[in-house]
């Protein structure tokens, strides 16, 4: 048979590109259910990183339990909707309005303190970047954040998942006055002493500027709910304070 | 077509060839891309070389089944669409099973597709040789790359973070206590170069017959 034939060449291509299709389809398939039980397993593990819990995949399945207290699911009224938190997809979200988005919001304690734990997803220079930010129990001070990214450039936007770019957003604000700072990713280094900054990467510049924009997006969608959690809390500081002041009165009636 | 044994001498040299005569990294210095970006760990070094070494066998021996039906005139498309289907296999197992190496090699894996030892290989051997022989070709070219893949991610994780494999050999044997640090160049890409650099220069001293008479 003459194997340069027109005809052949096509019957030739048309054949191998659906075996091909067919073998790689059904390794897809088959394997699936291992790698998605990586990939939720990854994210309990980032989650417990955020509140500074760095353990193994396999150890975050067990651990995550332990720590994780509530999972709650929000409106863009920060009311408590149904679902699952940990099911919600991000990317999905996003791409829905402002005011259906579902928002997922984990609560955590870590040596008895709570830890609000909001995830994040937005756009980096090649493709989505993603993470977790944990505030503590003032809603205003950053316990810890984690950041992971699909294909940004290795040795530059790629850093974001490192140490070194994560560690210095613990102990940032992201409140001035009562009004919404978010945290920035600064080109060339964060002023010294400013609370609402990090260093960015050199050369990451487009990555930094994802993280700094996911920041502020994500945390603004949060902003009834923790107006709301604030005036709980100052409802609860207001009670124990005239609390005190009766037991003091009774004391001094007695 | 003579019958000798599957490990005659001449079979023998096509799996110990690649290792020093004609070693795909070294001599004909291709696949340096990959050399220079995955060899920080030895991890990650030894998880391509085999990822590289079933690659280049299973398509060496695909191609070389193949050979008398390939039509000429698209052949380059059908070695790549074979390369690029077993670089997805391989990489949807470290996916679902190494997930933590597959993450550390994201993109290196893909590019297993671009490695021009393997089209090389078919292009060179496996077109024009018998299955068995191919697949030897294919073992002795992935072990000529995998060894000098794992020499260099050896002294760039010895002596840019002092470890190995992980393990911290270093401060295991008290080095830190004698006033030595870490080299932080080895970590970086140029001192990969240097390294491979360095590994031509050993091999060429030590095998006469590498030196070009100019």
């Amino acid at each position: 048979m003459d194997v340069n034939k027109n005809s052949y060449t096509f019957g030739f291509a048309a054949i191998m590109v659906i075996v091909v299709a067919a073998l790689l389809s059904a390794a897809a398939i088959e394997l699936k259910p291992f790698q998605s039980r990586n990939i939720l397993l990854e994210k309990k593990q980032n989650i417990l990183s955020s509140v500074g819990i760095n353990i193994n995949r396999e150890e975050a399945d067990i651990q995550y339990p332990v720590f994780v207290k509530e999972e709650l699911v929000l409106n863009y009224k920060g009311e408590e909707i149904d679902g699952i938190a940990f099911d919600i997809d991000l990317q999905k979200e996003l791409k829905k309005d402002k005011n259906l988005q579902s928002l997922p919001l984990f609560i955590s304690e870590v040596d008895e303190k709570k830890q609000y734990i909001i995830p994040l997803r937005g756009k980096g220079l090649w493709g989505p970047i993603w993470g977790f930010i944990a505030l503590e129990d003032d809603l205003n001070k950053v316990f810890g954040a984690v950041f992971d990214h699909k294909g940004e450039t290795p040795g530059l936007g790629a850093e974001i998942n490192r140490s070194f770019f994560e560690d210095p957003f613990s102990g940032k604000t992201i409140f001035e006055d009562g009004v919404l700072i978010s945290i920035k990713v600064v080109k060339g280094g964060a002023p010294e002493g400013d609370m609402h900054a990090v260093d960015g990467i050199s050369g990451g510049t487009i990555t930094s500027d994802g993280v700094s924009d996911m920041l502020y997006e994500r945390l603004s969608m949060y902003l009834p709910y923790f107006s709301k959690i604030k005036s709980e809390m100052e409802e609860n500081i207001n009670i124990s304070k005239i609390d005190t002041l009766l037991t003091f009165n009774d004391k001094k009636i007695q | 077509m003579s019958k000798d044994s599957f490990l005659s001498k001449k079979n023998r040299m096509l799996l110990s060839d690649p290792l020093d005569d004609n070693n795909p990294i070294t001599v004909q210095v291709l696949g340096i891309c990959s050399a220079l970006a995955i060899t920080v760990q030895l991890k990650p070094a030894v998880v391509m070389a085999l990822s590289v070494l079933v690659v280049l066998s299973v398509a060496n021996v695909v191609v070389s089944l193949m050979r008398k039906m390939i039509p000429s005139r698209i052949r380059i498309i059908v070695f790549l669409v074979v390369i690029a289907t077993l670089v997805i296999l391989v990489d949807q197992v470290l996916k679902a099973f190494v997930y933590d190496v597959s993450k550390e090699l994201s993109v290196f894996v893909g590019l297993i597709i671009t490695n021009c030892i393997i089209c090389g290989r078919l292009e060179a051997f496996a077109m024009a040789n018998p299955p068995g022989k191919a697949f030897l070709d294919g073992l002795g070219n992935s072990f000529g790359y995998g060894i000098i893949l794992i020499i260099v991610a050896f002294f760039r994780e010895l002596l840019g973070a002092g470890t190995l494999y992980g393990y911290p050999v270093l401060e295991k044997l008290g080095v830190y206590d004698l006033g030595y640090e870490n080299n932080g160049m080895m970590i970086l890409p140029p001192m990969a170069l240097i390294t491979v650099g360095v590994l031509i220069w050993w091999q060429r001293a030590r095998n006469k017959k590498l030196i070009e008479n100019n």
